[in-house]
Parts: C-alpha cells; sequence; structure tokens
C-alpha cells in the first residue's frame, strides 16, 4: 500500500520533470524561432483569433451576470454606484484570466494537442527530422509561443467586454448611475490590480500551451493515444489553472 | 533485435533489404538515418560514425539523405506543391521563381504536376508516396531510402516507381536502399540483395544468385512457402489440445 503510494508519488514527480525539462527544450528553441515570427504570427491566429467568438460571448455573459448579481448585492447596502468597481476587479483580477485560460485549454489546447499527436501518429514528425528539419523548432515553439501571447490578449478582450456586459446591465437596465459607474471604477481600480491580471494570464498562457504541445507530441501514436491526449490536456489544464490561480493570488496579497 | 549484423552498401548502387516482417528492416533504416542510437556495434554513414555525431552534426548529414516513408508521411497542412518545396523553404534561400521549377520539376517526374495544387487528405495512398518521392529527392540527396516504396501500388504506378528508383539511381549516381518483401520487384531493380533473419544475414548476393541459393531458409522466401526454418505460425500452444479444451479463455 505505502509502496504504491510512493511509487505513483515518484511517477507524478518524474512526470512533472519530463514537462519542466520539455519547457527548457521549447525556451532553448525560442531566440531562433523568434526570427521567423510569420510562424508564430500563424499560431496566434490559429489559437487566438479562432478562440475570439467564444472568449468574447463568455465575457459578455459573466459581465451580465456580474452586473446582475453585484447589483443585487450592492443595493442591499445602498451602495450601488460601486457596481463599476466590483465587477472591474472580478474580472480584471480572476475571471478574466481564469475563465478565459479554462475556454482556451477547452478550444485551443485541445486543438493543439491532437494536431500534434495525429502528426506523430501520421510519421509526419519523423519524416520532418528526417528532412533536417527540427520539428521541436519548426512544429512545438511555435504553436507554444502562439499560445503564450494569444492568451493575455484574449484575457485582456474578455474583461473589457465583460466590463462593458456589466455596464450593459447595471447601468442600462438597473439604472444605476452612468457617471459613479464609471468614475468611482477609475478612482478605485489600480494598476497593480491589472498587473495581477496580466501575469495571472501570461502564467496561465505558459501552463496551458505547455500541456498540450507536451500532450501531442509525447501522445501514443494510435488513435486512442491521441484522444487520450486531448482529454488530458483539458483536464489537466483545469486543475493546474485553478492551482495556480491560488498561489498567484496569494503571492500578490 | 541484430546480433552479428554485419552489412556494406556501396556507393552509387541498388541495394535491397529484404527478410521476413519483424526481423528489423525498419530498425536498420532508423539505425542508418539516426532515428535511433544503437546499443552496441558501429554504423557508419557516408565516413561518419553516426555514435559520435552530435545532434547538429546528424542534421548536416541528412540534409544528404531523402526517405520515403511507408504512408508517405506527407504534411496535411501543405498542398502537394508546398510538401515538395518544404525542404527547400527551410534548407535554402532560394527565389521563388526557382523554388517552383524544381519544384514542377520533381513533380513531373513522379507524374503528379498535375496534382500540384491538391491537398494530400485528396490524394490516394500511391498518389501520397509518389508526391513523398518527388520531396524526397527535392533535395538531390545522396542517399535515398526507401522503406516498403511498393505496397499497395497499382500496377502502372509500381512500375513508374520501379523505373524511377533504377533512373534516380543511374542518372543522378545516389546511393539507394530499398526496404521491402516483394521478391519480384526487387529483382528487377536492385543491383544486390540482403536477406535477413534472426537478426543477421543470412544471404546477400545479386538477386539472380539469391535465386539459385541452395539454402532452406532462401528458398521459402523466395518461393514463399509456409514450412521452413522461419515459422509462419506465432508460437502457440498445440492446435488440437487448444480446440478441444474446454477452458474458455481466450
Amino acid at each position: 500500500m505505502i509502496g504504491e503510494l510512493w511509487e505513483n508519488f515518484t511517477d507524478a514527480l518524474e512526470g512533472l520533470g519530463s514537462v519542466v525539462h520539455f519547457l527548457f527544450r521549447l525556451v532553448g528553441n525560442t531566440p531562433r524561432v523568434l526570427l521567423r515570427f510569420s510562424l508564430i504570427s500563424q499560431q496566434i491566429f490559429n489559437s487566438g483569433a479562432l478562440s475570439l467568438i467564444i472568449i468574447m460571448l463568455s465575457g459578455l455573459f459573466v459581465g451580465m451576470v456580474l452586473g446582475l448579481q453585484g447589483f443585487q448585492l450592492l443595493q442591499r447596502f445602498g451602495s450601488e454606484e460601486a457596481l463599476g468597481t466590483a465587477a472591474t476587479i472580478g474580472l480584471v483580477k480572476e475571471l478574466g484570466p481564469v475563465v478565459t485560460a479554462l475556454l482556451f485549454a477547452g478550444r485551443a489546447g485541445t486543438a493543439l494537442a491532437s494536431e500534434l499527436g495525429l502528426m506523430r501518429a501520421t510519421d509526419q514528425l519523423s519524416a520532418m527530422e528526417m528532412m533536417a528539419v527540427d520539428p521541436i523548432q519548426r512544429v512545438v515553439v511555435p504553436r507554444f509561443l502562439g499560445g503564450v501571447i494569444a492568451m493575455p490578449l484574449l484575457a485582456g478582450i474578455f474583461s473589457v467586454i465583460g466590463i462593458y456586459g456589466a455596464q450593459l446591465v447595471g447601468v442600462q437596465i438597473m439604472g444605476v448611475d452612468s457617471g459613479s459607474f464609471w468614475s468611482q471604477m477609475r478612482s478605485a481600480v489600480s494598476l497593480s490590480d491589472v498587473t495581477e491580471g496580466i501575469v495571472k494570464s501570461f502564467v496561465f498562457g505558459v501552463a496551458c500551451s505547455l500541456i498540450a504541445v507536451y500532450q501531442g507530441y509525447y501522445a501514443t501514436p494510435t488513435a486512442e493515444g491521441v484522444g487520450r491526449a486531448t482529454t488530458t490536456t483539458v483536464v489537466t489544464s483545469a486543475v493546474v489553472i485553478l492551482f495556480l490561480d491560488y498561489l498567484i493570488t496569494a503571492a500578490f496579497l | 533485435m541484430f546480433a552479428g549484423l554485419d552489412i556494406q552498401i556501396p556507393r552509387g548502387k541498388v541495394t535491397a533489404v529484404m527478410g521476413p516482417s519483424g526481423t528489423g528492416k525498419t530498425t536498420l533504416l532508423r539505425l542508418i538515418t539516426g532515428q535511433v542510437s544503437a546499443d552496441s556495434g558501429e554504423i557508419q554513414v557516408a565516413g561518419q560514425d553516426m555514435r559520435v555525431l552530435s545532434r547538429t552534426e546528424l542534421y548536416v548529414l541528412r540534409r544528404r539523405m531523402g526517405m520515403l516513408f511507408q504512408n508517405g508521411a506527407l504534411l496535411t497542412d501543405f498542398s502537394v506543391f508546398e510538401n515538395v518545396a518544404f525542404p527547400l523553404r527551410e534548407h535554402t534561400d532560394l527565389t521563388e521563381r526557382l523554388i517552383r521549377q524544381l519544384v514542377l520539376t520533381k513533380l513531373q517526374a513522379v507524374g503528379l504536376r498535375g496534382a500540384a495544387e491538391l491537398m494530400p487528405a485528396e490524394l490516394s495512398g500511391g498518389m501520397s508516396r509518389r508526391v513523398a518521392l518527388a520531396r524526397a529527392i527535392v533535395m538531390d540527396p545522396e542517399l535515398l531510402i526507401y522503406d516498403e516504396p511498393f505496397v499497395g501500388l497499382d500496377p502502372i504506378s509500381l512500375g513508374v516507381i520501379l523505373r524511377l528508383i533504377r533512373r534516380l539511381n543511374d542518372t543522378l549516381g545516389i546511393t539507394s536502399i530499398v526496404v521491402s518483401h516483394d521478391v519480384q520487384e526487387i529483382s528487377t531493380v536492385a543491383d544486390q540483395v540482403f536477406l535477413l533473419s534472426g537478426g543477421k544475414v543470412v544471404a546477400g548476393g545479386a538477386p539472380q544468385e539469391l535465386k539459385t541459393n541452395p539454402t532452406e531458409i532462401v528458398k521459402q522466401f523466395i518461393g514463399g512457402l509456409a514450412d521452413g526454418p522461419v515459422p509462419f505460425h506465432f508460437p502457440a500452444p498445440d492446435y488440437f489440445s487448444e480446440l478441444m479444451s474446454r477452458s474458455e479463455e481466450p
């Protein structure tokens, strides 16, 4: 029993080690890939632009819910004008980065993992190696960097649309004073709140993209293996995002 | 996998490696191309010891090789044209005009110039293999490796590929290694044949010599016989007793 636990523990540690080692390989190859930015911009389009619709829609609805619930809560204390502040801090620091990352893992992470897994299964990665093209440099790093760059941008868009959604419900429907909604928000939200959001979304971007490309690159080259890589990507990403979220929130207190 | 394997592949010739399934023909190719490294023993390619090559040196060496994978292994994101152009774009600074000419020449050689704008998913198995061949020769390699090039080709494509292997070899002076178990096709194209079995070379020489080779294993392989030194059946318990047993386990 204890032996089994210990084995699981060392297995997990080994897995973590190989992920970190993979990250170092990616970072080591990054400078050379940066010289061919067209490869990265293609991937920013694939991971970022193609996730825009889902991110914007979700941002709008999350913001609207915040506006509604925030209004009801704040009304009890007679401070509806603080709605702008409450919604913005909630979005910029927490919901923006976290929900974006979760959606990103579901939309772009799975796409990355299954794409790389299929490339592995159909010998495309080996074929590149035989053409003296390093698949890490040509295929993996651009996808990784694309995700890392896209995530903060997506989180920013999510938060902006979310604030608009909160305003839509709070000001347009519930009748909070528009002037105080915006002015309180501007005086209460500080730069460090925004920084925290940016740091979070950047870290989530690294984590999500890393998990996705790692799972895809090392997927078992079968239909089942690729399927499992995709599932593992979503599940691991979700848990890791929430765990990191706690750590970063604690660090910023 | 191998024990006491010793093969010399001469420059400028077509060398065939044959053998029953599971004798490690593909593994041998992976060793030659440095995709896997040997636990022991020595492999030299173009005078370079594969054991001591760094990653960079290996990649430099691989630019002089072309390899045709069993399933073609085309990059599914790119069109046929872009697949063939891929090595040129990665390794050279040629102008777009020159790349276009080179690619079209190679595609013409495999009869698929008209398919340049198709995507790999729109190609049949044989066509993908021919595109992959065009891609493998686009950098004018010195060593060309074919992994099972004849599987699933229709007779016309088969004839074209056979003549192409021969012609590439003769006109460009390429060294070719063909892994296959198609006895008939190999005997028309190869200069020399190695027959692998049980981890070592059991026979070698010109295709004609192999046909008259008196050893049991060569006779079995060339003649396609079920009985002989190479067992056709995977090891199993006695047939009769397994059929008659009452056990419900498979």
